[in-house]
């Protein structure tokens, strides 16, 4: 859908630029320029402002991102269960560094802060799904599972 | 041993949280239809003699600050559910979703009705996706049984912002804002979201209410500890054999919660630390496990109950790298609003990855104390004034772990 149609849907929301960026998400993993200045002129607040709402909330991001965002947390319960051993196996696996997306354009590799899954840590979330006790065994088949 | 004791989740596992006949049967929506048999005032003189105190972390008189917002005249008046719980190791409010979200929404419509509200927002945080169906589907079945009467809910989603869990910030959001709090006072009751009187409170405290009201004042009063009464449901995190929730009295101790409930520390070690409250709550030695789990009791021995959080640590855990870590989170998150938050988490992380990687001395630790002592009272929100206990209480109770990283 065209990032017009999706900010429209939520023009009569007041205070609905966030709920709108939600859904510009699904559809492009990121919030394109274009898509932020629209959203500004929906709301009626200044580029500023709504490019402001945008880089705030970690969520959100305005450069380009994989198909698939694949975020590993780092909170306390996450870090004392092995959350590095996670991130040396994701970078080696994908062949990219935290932060970074792969040339076909498929995964980027992001941190986040806790989930709310910590019954069973570390935990990954791959385009907002939560995956529980990750060991590097686990992460090819989660992949596998990936468009 | 001390028993569990299931009041906010009364109904886990006997309830289908999309089918709304089951929480009927349970009895669901009858304390909501006595509230509204209720003279407005009476109803909130209940809870609050009930002495339901805020879940999320704060620990304030719930009824009353009910009253504060009802007292407050306005043409549209609000009421919020705070469902941002971001503090690590908290999953409480999301069992509480999860499993039987009408006892949130029953919750929310008593508030609705004592303060004169027609219109409700949960804030779900931003990495609960899966729960925006299930909230949205309770919400239309309590609407179509005819339960919500005028009172209109809406489910708003976070988007990764800590912050947003500190009520002003959280409502800077729903106005589609950035999320960074306002100076208080004047307090939401007053002027809240959209500048109108709101309420903001924790879904464990909603989910507490029709409990109450089916039961009384006097009955949750007399359960555990006097000052702060009730349950809290506790999430146990880290070298904890059982690292699963449980509802408890409030006059348990942690020594109760860690050894009886959690069933001590992963294989046969010896425990180390724990860290209550979430990420910003206070690290607890040995010597003080015998400490009442209540809000004040823990405040007098120099602890936070928090969100009830409960991150635990064996003796082979490196305390200076784990507060690093923490450090780390607290510098992503603030908001940068105020600089004491701004430039005084920059610079604990700054200063504790320094000591972490062996380049420190005492002359760091004295500074972090003072940075610290600083930021809790000059900081604006709780992000900030909380932000240094892990910091300062590990100075305090486990100095040792810091001159071994001295170089």
């Amino acid at each position: 859908m065209d990032y017009k149609e999706i900010i429209a849907k939520f023009a009569d929301m007041p205070g609905g630029i966030i709920q709108a960026y939600h859904a510009l998400l699904d559809e492009f993993s990121y919030l394109p320029e274009e898509a932020v200045v629209e959203a500004a002129r929906v709301f009626k607040m200044s580029t500023a402002e709504a490019y402001g709402v945008a880089t705030f909330y970690s969520m959100f991001s305005v450069n380009t991102r994989g198909k698939n965002v694949i975020r590993i947390c780092e909170s306390a319960p996450c870090h004392v269960a092995g959350a590095a051993d996670v991130v040396a196996a994701m970078e080696k696996t994908l062949g990219i560094k935290m932060g970074e997306t792969t040339a076909d354009g498929r995964f980027t590799l992001e941190f986040t802060e806790c989930v709310g899954q910590c019954q069973a840590t570390p935990v990954i979330t791959v385009n907002g799904k939560p995956y529980l006790d990750i060991s590097a065994d686990k992460i090819p088949a989660i992949l596998a599972e990936c468009k | 041993m001390a028993e569990e004791m299931r009041i906010v989740l009364r109904n886990y596992g006997k309830v289908d949280p999309l089918n709304i006949d089951t929480y009927v049967a349970q009895g669901g929506y009858q304390s909501l239809d006595k509230a509204r048999s209720m003279d407005k005032a009476a109803l909130m003189a209940e809870v609050k003699k009930s002495n339901l105190r805020g879940r999320g972390g704060a620990g304030f008189n719930c009824g009353m600050k009910w009253t504060f917002a009802a007292g407050a005249q306005a043409d549209q008046k609000y009421v919020i559910a705070n469902a941002d719980e971001g503090e690590p190791g908290t999953y409480k409010d999301r069992l509480i979703m999860e499993n039987d979200p009408q006892s949130l929404i029953e919750g929310m419509a008593v508030c609705a009705y004592a303060i004169g509200a027609t219109k409700g927002f949960i804030y779900l945080r931003g990495e609960y996706p899966e729960l925006v169906s299930t909230l949205n589907a309770a919400i239309a079945q309590a609407k179509d049984k005819g339960f919500l009467k005028d009172f209109d809910l809406e489910v708003r989603r976070g988007a990764g912002a800590y912050v947003c869990g500190e009520e002003t910030a959280l409502i800077e959001s729903i106005e589609g804002k950035r999320g960074e709090p306002r100076f208080k006072p004047p307090f939401p009751p007053v002027i809240g979201l959209w500048g109108k009187p709101t309420i903001v409170n924790n879904i464990e405290t909603y989910a507490n209410i029709p409990a109450i009201l089916e039961k009384g004042a006097d009955w949750y009063a007399g359960i555990g500890n006097a000052a702060y009464p009730g349950t809290k449901v506790f999430t146990l995190t880290g070298d904890v054999v059982n690292k699963t929730f449980f509802e408890v009295p409030t006059n348990i101790t942690v020594r109760q919660l860690i050894f009886d409930f959690g069933g001590g520390i992963v294989g046969g070690k010896k425990f180390k630390a724990a860290q209550i409250g979430g990420t910003s709550g206070c690290f607890i030695p040995e010597s003080l496990l015998d400490t009442e789990v209540a809000f004040d009791t823990m405040g007098a021995a120099g602890l936070s109950l928090g969100t009830g959080a409960t991150f635990v640590m064996d003796e082979t855990r490196d305390i200076v790298d784990i507060v690093t870590r923490i450090a780390g989170f607290f510098e992503h998150e603030s908001c940068g609003k105020c600089a004491p938050c701004r430039e005084g988490t920059m610079r604990t992380a700054e200063i504790m990855e320094k000591i972490n990687e062996g380049k420190g001395s005492v002359k760091d630790t004295a500074l972090l104390d003072k940075l610290g002592t600083v930021m809790s009272y000059s900081c604006l929100c709780g992000l900030g004034q909380a932000a240094p206990s892990p910091v300062l209480t590990t100075i305090k109770h486990f100095a040792a772990d810091y001159e071994a990283k001295f170089k």
